[in-house]
């Protein structure tokens, strides 16, 4: 039987850094996930990547994972978010001297620099392949027994299995959920036209058309990640078009503006929800990621608010260890829960909103919404505002996400 | 003379009903627990101040004892010993010694608990000496504070907490909390705190030295909170002279 101060349910993005920025601090933690690593971070692009908002990219370096990956991401120096192919965009670019929006990395880079720097770290045990058969909080702890009999103790159990979060089922916390009837067709293009770390985001009614900008691929040609709102009875037939009829397509959304285009990684899908619960915890329980809230991915939030959650969650559990608190202590978990729900539930309903307001057909909707743009695009304040909320750097920030350590 | 230092029996009873109730978070010792992560954070402040050790170090008080006198069902004593000391708990009441005993041994925690008074330690000596929100209840605080600068190791360090008798705390704890059911009915007899100025001055006629009163305040947005708002309750850390 292993004890450790807290066991994390989930090894993904966000589970691993939570156990990183913990061991960094001194706190240990048992890592426990049904997947095989080994097929996680088997070598090719599957077509994953993430916009990492400077924020989180200033945890990443301060818990020692940013320097395993040095130059491996491209840095997003500007957004132009526009209402279909029309003239008038909306263009955050900021001084190159405070650095850029945020920086995009391949997922399996992201997972490969957590999963070394959290076997170098001491305070981390990783159980992978693993499945819990049972788990048992109570008053004085978390105990958790495997399917092969294997049994860990810890202090906390943290939650970070994502959105179908079997565990926050278990603890009987409901969401409010919905889903949007839309699907993500996720992919990357090789195009001939250097994207210049721009990064678009084109609103048409069935949704946004993003594309972000990556390091080449391994044929030197410039490289973008897409992320295509379709609906979702659309969705079958897109992944099953052929690479030159989902190219000419993805051209048309894009106006040809990127020049010649090739298909760089495998399509697949994710289906669009809504998800947010105010109670992100219970006994010795906290939920962290997309097991708190799921999100639509228009501005790439999903990934970062996880990272805020990390941030937070760290930081209450290292402020409490030092003044002697058990890490399940309920004034910590809430604590956690106040410093949290509002954060996530204005993201949620802003990025919800914004994909409302771009789905509704007509003229009168497009005048506003060029409105809205054009006002956002004027007022120095509000797009202020913006760009703060792309990088991550709006509310009450965790040190973590500041740079700094506990 | 043992009976100048005893806690009220009626007192002691009172707490005593208190006992299973105390670690729930949400039970009737609620504010205790929220007042608690603020508390700690002073203690831990002064511990680091004091001998000097890493605001990062997990156990700072590692090779260290410490008492805490009035300590419930253990609230203190548990973040005392995981934080590395030695440590020891009194109570007058039995039954909140039964509690702190059944809830450190299921926290995986060794804290010497025992029923009695400060008298019981006679010729025993501790680094770190406690005792939050007491000595607004015994019925001789000089002699009580005087029992508590005994028991004090050289170069050791003696931490304080009490309600301030002003209107605030009067209104405070005893009209609103109390009448609320916030604090249980009867927990203090306003007459009987005492001003931060009268506390210095008992410490300094047994011999201490008081380094530092920071105020406690509470606002119901807030919570409680570290303040230099001395009004409603205050913390005392003191050392030998």
């Amino acid at each position: 039987m292993e004890r450790a101060d807290v066991i994390i349910l989930g090894g993904g993005l966000v589970g691993l850094t939570l156990a990183i920025a913990l061991d960094a601090h001194g706190l240990s933690s048992i890592v426990i996930d049904v997947a095989n690593p080994e097929t996680q971070i088997a070598p090719g692009f599957d077509g994953r990547a993430s916009a990492v908002a400077s924020a989180s990219w200033k945890m990443l370096e301060a818990i020692g994972v940013g320097a395993r990956l040095e130059g491996q991401g491209c840095p997003i120096r500007e957004i132009r978010v526009s209402d279909g192919l029309s003239k008038g965009t909306l263009n955050f670019a900021p001084d190159p001297a405070e650095g850029p929006l945020g920086i995009m990395f391949e997922n399996r880079a992201l997972r490969l620099a957590l999963r070394e720097t959290a076997l170098a770290a001491q305070n981390i045990t990783l159980v992978m392949p693993a499945r819990a058969a049972d788990v048992q909080r109570d008053e004085h702890g978390v105990t958790v027994t495997l399917e092969d009999g294997r049994i860990f103790t810890g202090s906390l159990l943290i939650a970070a299995e994502g959105r179908k979060s079997p565990t926050r089922a278990a603890a009987g916390i409901n969401i409010a959920h919905w889903t949007y009837d839309h699907v993500a067709i996720i992919s990357a293009l090789a195009h001939d036209v250097p994207h210049g770390n721009v990064a678009y985001e084109i609103f048409y009614p069935a949704g946004p058309f993003a594309l972000l900008p990556m390091l080449p691929g391994a044929d030197g040609s410039p490289r973008s990640a897409i992320v295509w709102t379709v609906k979702a009875s659309d969705a079958p037939a897109m992944l099953a078009l052929s690479d030159r009829a989902f190219l000419a397509e993805a051209d048309k959304r894009m106006g040809g503006m990127l020049g010649a285009l090739r298909a760089a990684a495998p399509r697949s899908s994710y289906p669009l929800g809504f998800q947010h619960t105010a109670k992100i915890t219970a006994q010795r329980l906290a939920l962290v990621g997309d097991s708190a809230h799921g999100i639509h991915p228009i501005a790439g939030q999903g990934l970062n608010l996880g990272f805020r959650d990390v941030g937070a969650l760290a930081e209450v559990l290292i402020d409490g260890v030092r003044i002697g608190l058990d890490p399940g202590d309920p004034q910590l978990l809430a604590r956690y829960e106040r410093w949290r729900s509002l954060d996530s539930l204005m993201v949620a309903a802003s990025t919800d909103g914004l994909t409302r307001l771009f789905g509704v057909p007509g003229k009168t909707a497009l005048a506003i919404r060029r409105f809205g743009l054009g006002a956002v695009q004027r007022i120095p304040a509000l797009k202020a505002r913006f760009m703060d909320e792309a990088r991550g750097e709006s509310g009450a920030l965790p040190k973590l996400l500041q740079g700094l350590t506990v | 003379m043992a009976n100048a230092i005893t806690i009220d029996p009626k007192e002691a009873a009172h707490f005593g009903k208190m006992a299973a109730e105390w670690w729930d978070p949400k039970g009737s010792s609620a504010m205790l627990h929220r007042l608690n992560p603020v508390r700690l954070g002073y203690i831990r402040a002064a511990i680091d101040g004091h001998w000097h050790t890493d605001i990062a170090a997990r156990r700072p008080l590692a090779g260290k004892s410490a008492l805490d006198l009035g300590c419930g069902a253990g609230l203190l004593c548990e973040p005392l010993a995981r934080l590395g000391a030695t440590v020891t708990g009194v109570d007058a009441a039995p039954e909140n010694i039964a509690a702190a005993r059944i809830h450190a041994a299921g926290q995986g925690l060794a804290i010497d608990y025992r029923a009695g008074e400060v008298e019981q330690l006679v010729g025993q000596r501790f680094d770190l000496v406690t005792s939050m929100e007491v000595i607004e209840h015994v019925a001789d605080p000089a002699a009580f504070v005087r029992a508590l600068a005994s028991s004090l190791a050289p170069g050791g360090l003696m931490i304080l907490s009490t309600p301030n008798r002003t209107a605030v705390s009067r209104l405070a704890m005893i009209t609103v909390g109390e009448g609320l059911g916030r604090i249980p009915r009867g927990t203090h007899d306003w007459d009987k705190f005492l001003t931060p100025e009268e506390l210095t001055a008992l410490l300094e006629g047994a011999g201490m030295v008081v380094t530092d009163v920071t105020g406690l305040s509470f606002s119901v947005g807030h919570g409680f909170a570290l303040s230099e708002n001395r009004a409603l309750n205050y913390l005392v850390t003191a050392v030998a002279q």
